[in-house]
């Protein structure tokens, strides 16, 4: 059973993005799945764990919103007009879009899991988690913090080569 | 001791060079394994290759060096041998199967790291070309911090046009800063690609915020060179075959020795400026 009044109660599917390899279009598949979900009249919510290069933001033209502090954690950054589409990155928490997250592994995993419990996304139909490349901290920490929700599955991103 | 054993090791190698870019699949692992055949090409310098992606080493199988694997000796690890004077280490050698995946939080990942460098026996070494995963993690502190900013000629920094790409590579830059790594200088990959059979040129990844060129001087940073895109690249990557010998008239490869010369001429003017000092 999920923890009293977890943020995540309200979401009826989690779509992970991964690919072993960077550069293939995670980002750009996340974001367009979301808006083609948004698009079919779903209520949907990007989740942006890639701390290093975070891309979510820039896609959505959303690279200068800032993120809020609510009773039940960090309020999502809400887009368009209808607010169906709910964006979570590191990307806003940077004081300067330049600056590097310089992070090892276990500050990086602390945030990861504040990510995933701490955002009041409210109801969703679906959840999109991007992922940086690799299979490393940023992924252990993720399916670990999600494996009591509704873990729809994985996505793989790949190109031809 | 092991600090001894590290520094020992370190003092064979005259020049270092990092493959870095807060990007990932912008072209690092190509252009180490260019650059390291590149400079392997003058019999007379011995060339080592270290690939410290520890989740995706591409290293290997670029080299045409699947399936190998490393031996120990008294001395230490035995780096795979490409050419006589062009050795690699990848911890794709390391995995029984080239599917496994190394799921491996950074402490653990630091430590091969530390290991790699402390254990690989490459001998005398000219240059050390180090290739490095995307970002700004566990892998890239501890290759600072074990090899010493000091004693690294300087890094290489990939990327291509897109501003996608730029803004990573932007954090990557101010962390070089940040750490003290001098910047020799900015790739710009996959910049346009010319129809071999229309000769019209395309910018598949369009600068639409003026590309590396822009980037570069905001940022006071050399830009080495701009390498268009050729299908070839990514096949003789996949087939393990140097690009630079597979298609030697490739505006690409006439981009990629460029480039190359410049680092070389950045390294040995580094070191002259050293033995000046002393």
């Amino acid at each position: 059973t999920l923890p009293e009044g977890s943020n995540l109660a309200g979401v009826q599917h989690i779509v992970l993005v991964l690919s072993g390899k960077g550069g293939v279009g995670k980002s750009t598949i996340s974001t367009e799945l979301a808006l083609a979900l948004r698009s079919a009249g779903k209520r949907v919510g990007i989740l942006d764990v890639d701390l290093c290069g975070p891309s979510i933001p820039r896609m959505l033209r959303a690279q200068d919103s800032a993120v809020h502090q609510c009773a039940s954690g960090w309020v999502p950054v809400l887009l368009g007009q209808d607010t169906a589409l709910a964006l979570m990155s590191i990307g806003f928490l940077l004081e300067r879009p330049d600056d590097a997250v310089v992070w090892r592994g276990p500050k990086k995993n602390a945030l990861i899991k504040q990510f995933v419990t701490d955002v009041a996304w409210g109801d969703l139909d679906f959840l999109i988690v991007d992922t940086p490349p690799g299979t490393s901290d940023e992924h252990i920490s993720t399916v670990e913090a999600l494996r009591p929700y509704q873990l729809l599955g994985a996505i793989l991103v790949t190109t031809p080569q | 001791a092991e600090a001894a054993e590290l520094r020992a090791r370190l003092r064979a190698v005259r020049h270092t060079v990092l493959v870095l870019s807060g990007k990932g699949g912008v072209g690092k692992s190509t252009f180490s394994a260019l650059l390291a055949h590149g400079l392997a090409a003058d019999e007379t310098k011995q060339v080592a290759l270290l690939d410290i992606d520890i989740c995706g080493p591409s290293i290997p199988k670029m080299m045409g060096l699947e399936g190998e694997q490393v031996h120990q000796s008294g001395s230490g690890w035995s780096p795979v041998y490409v050419e006589e004077n062009l050795g690699v280490m990848s911890v794709g050698f390391l995995l029984s199967s080239p599917d496994d995946a190394v799921i491996w939080r950074g402490p653990k990942k630091n430590g091969l790291i530390k290991q790699f460098l402390r254990d690989v026996d490459w001998g005398e070494v000219d240059y050390l070309v180090v290739d490095t995963p995307p970002g700004t993690s566990d892998e890239h502190l501890a290759l600072v911090q074990l090899l010493g900013a000091a004693r690294i000629d300087g890094a290489v920094i990939l990327t291509t046009p897109q501003e996608v790409s730029l803004q990573d590579v932007r954090k990557e830059i101010n962390f070089c800063r940040k750490v003290k790594l001098p910047i020799i200088g900015v790739v710009e990959n996959m910049s346009g690609f010319v129809c071999p059979k229309c000769k019209n040129e395309s910018q598949i990844f369009p600068p639409t915020t003026g590309g590396a060129e822009m980037m570069c001087q905001n940022l006071n940073v050399s830009l080495l060179g701009k390498v268009p895109l050729d299908p070839q690249i990514g096949k003789s990557c996949d087939r393990g075959q140097s690009f630079l010998a597979e298609a030697p008239e490739s505006p690409a490869t006439l981009s990629y020795r460029n480039i190359i010369q410049r680092i070389q001429e950045y390294c040995e003017q580094h070191h002259f400026q050293e033995e000046k000092i002393m």
